[in-house]
């Protein structure tokens, strides 16, 4: 089934990418980190912007290994 | 305590119905006095259609209950001859605002467009909107309008017999009965009559309680409705501020679930909460405090053979979205016309059953967005809070999370898009807006406003387009409205209801939904229209 939700490796610099995550939640508490992280998916969503895309996202996050 | 809660508007008299041999006969007996009962009864009476209303009590509804009457209730209200008083007492608005925590972090305006005879809100005691419904039902009664208005009087039983509805009323004379083609039950979230005819009422409870407090006070705050989000006054919960008339000041602080309803409605912990809101040295006084908890469900079916319910009989919301009393007057907004085709013997009983699925969409529509509204407000998890916060603080900075901020997606008019009245839309470039099913949307023409030149009976809008006069279809009258977009300086017209196309026909129903549109007129097109909007093909 086709799918516009990319699931294969699409960042430019991964390792840079991944350390610049943690590296925003560095010296925060719990619940610090965890606005932060819901603030980062609101605007990541909002980036994607179509409900389509976002529902295979969120399928895929929901079900990690595959369907 | 404001006068108008003592006076009987409508007290006991003995009708000679009590004292008929047989029971008496009536087209339509509506249950219930209040904003949608009378609603119902004025829209009837007022095209002729005979009809009683029943109320165990004679007087307005106690305390200030629904206060924001949307647009759309307006333009209903002027179809039925009072949206000019409603709104000259009413104090208008447009505005709202959104605060959280110790900051205004977004605010909308709901009509940012020109062109509407009537504003996006007024705020006005429900107590008021009833008194003028009252005076509105006793001035077309003097016109020679076939209403009766009983008050004291307590329908006790109700039977569905068919071809009639027979009905048992308790008064302090002692019972009565009465038949009645057509009984509408606008009795309430409680409905006596629903319980009578054993019917369900399931959806889902919020587990909240909410304080309503109207304080009467000198304020300087704008008239505006102005919500909070975990402001310091009322940590972790919500709080809305709205202006009514006569200086009252409605003020809804959300509560939480483990409370003692019975002390907290005490002016001495009501007073403290209100001073931590307002400040202490603003001078107020109080008209009236309720607590209240709310539903979200509706019937499964509105619509019972002969007993048809309307309003909160029939669905309840939670009042974020003011789409409590708005949505019952577009219930009897959609049932007058139908019924009194049907009555008239010019439209089969099956077009009744279009109320049934134009209404349900609609409850379901208003229910949708009241849950969301609650669920955004009173968060039901932990990480639904973070999401709510989230958005809150995004919000005030970033203008792409501003359409997420969700204090209540206040009432708009529904669209019966996929009614079976509807004929496809055959306006090729036709905005979206009017497309088949839509409510008309109003446009400011020289000397008047569009919306008053609809309503009551079938209209053909003809925009740049020739049209006949009018036609007639099996006894149904269709008058003609010609306009040109010349007759809208500022484009409006043509905006509204052009879209890219160069001229349009609309095939406009009493109740002023669109139920048809053409880029030109076709005699073939529209009767077969007028057929299918009148339910002759639901048969």
């Amino acid at each position: 089934m086709p799918t516009d939700l990319i699931l294969t490796p699409n960042m430019d610099r991964p390792d840079d990418i991944y350390a610049d995550l943690l590296a925003a939640h560095e010296g925060l508490s719990k619940a610090e980190s965890d606005a932060l992280n819901a603030r980062l998916i609101l605007i990541l969503m909002n980036q994607i912007g179509e409900r389509r895309v976002l529902a295979q996202a969120l399928a895929a996050a929901r079900v990690p290994e595959g369907s | 305590m404001n006068k108008i809660f003592e006076v009987p508007l409508y007290p006991y008299t003995r009708h000679a119905d009590q004292d008929a041999a047989t029971p008496a006969h009536h087209r339509v007996v509506v249950v219930g006095a209040g904003p949608v009962g009378l609603a119902a009864a004025i829209d009837l009476a007022r095209q002729g259609v005979e009809v009683v209303v029943l109320d165990e009590n004679d007087k307005v509804s106690f305390g200030s209950r629904a206060i924001c009457f949307a647009k759309r209730t307006l333009e209903i209200a002027d179809r039925l001859g009072l949206g000019t008083p409603l709104v000259d007492k009413g104090v208008q608005w447009n505005i709202g605002k959104v605060f959280f925590d110790e900051r205004k972090v977004y605010d909308f305006n709901l009509l940012p467009e020109e062109g509407h005879k009537r504003p996006a809100f007024i705020n006005l005691q429900q107590y008021y909107f009833e008194d003028y419904l009252v005076r509105r039902a006793r001035a077309i009664q003097s016109e020679g309008a076939p209403l009766d208005l009983r008050g004291g009087n307590k329908v006790a039983r109700v039977a569905d017999h068919g071809d009639h509805v027979a009905l048992t009323i308790d008064t302090v004379d002692g019972p009565y009965s009465i038949t009645a083609d057509y009984v509408i039950a606008c009795d309430g979230a409680a409905s006596p009559i629903r319980s009578m005819m054993g019917l369900d009422f399931v959806g889902r409870v919020f587990e909240d309680n909410f304080l309503i407090a109207d304080v009467i006070m000198e304020a300087d705050f704008p008239t505006e409705r102005w919500f909070w989000f975990d402001p310091p006054f009322n940590r972790g919960q919500s709080a809305l501020l709205h202006k009514q008339p006569d200086g009252v000041w409605r003020i809804d602080l959300q509560l939480g679930w483990d409370i003692d309803k019975e002390q907290e409605k005490k002016p001495e912990k009501v007073i403290p909460r209100l001073k931590a809101m307002l400040g202490d040295d603003v001078e107020f006084s109080l008209e009236w405090v309720s607590i209240y908890t709310f539903q979200c469900r509706r019937m499964e079916k509105f619509r019972h053979n002969r007993v048809i319910f309307a309003g909160d009989s029939a669905h309840q919301v939670s009042p974020f979205g003011a789409r409590g009393a708005n949505s019952g007057l577009q219930d009897t907004d959609n049932l007058a016309w139908k019924l009194k085709l049907v009555l008239e013997g010019r439209a089969p009983e099956a077009l009744l059953d279009s109320y049934d699925a134009e209404r349900i969409f609609g409850a379901d529509e208003n229910i949708l967005n009241s849950s969301r509204s609650t669920d955004f407000i009173t968060p039901k998890s932990e990480i639904s809070r973070i999401f709510r916060n989230a958005v809150l603080d995004l919000s005030e900075h970033h203008a792409f999370a501003r359409p997420l901020v969700n204090s209540g997606r206040l009432s708009m008019p529904c669209t019966y898009d996929g009614s079976p009245l509807n004929t496809p839309d055959a306006l090729p470039g036709g905005p979206a807006r009017t497309r088949p099913g839509s409510p008309c949307p109003d446009v400011a023409l020289g000397n008047g406003f569009l919306l008053d030149s609809l309503g009551d009976r079938f209209t053909l809008l003809a925009i740049n387009a020739d049209a006949p006069d009018g036609l007639s279809e099996d006894g149904i009258a269709v008058t003609r409205l010609s306009l040109t977009d010349k007759d809208d300086a500022t484009g409006a017209l043509a905006a509204r209801y052009l879209g890219d196309a160069p001229a349009a026909v609309y095939l406009i129903r009493p109740d002023q939904h669109v139920a048809a549109r053409w880029p030109a007129y076709d005699a073939v097109a529209i009767r077969a229209a007028l057929r299918r909007a009148t339910g002759q093909e639901m048969q």
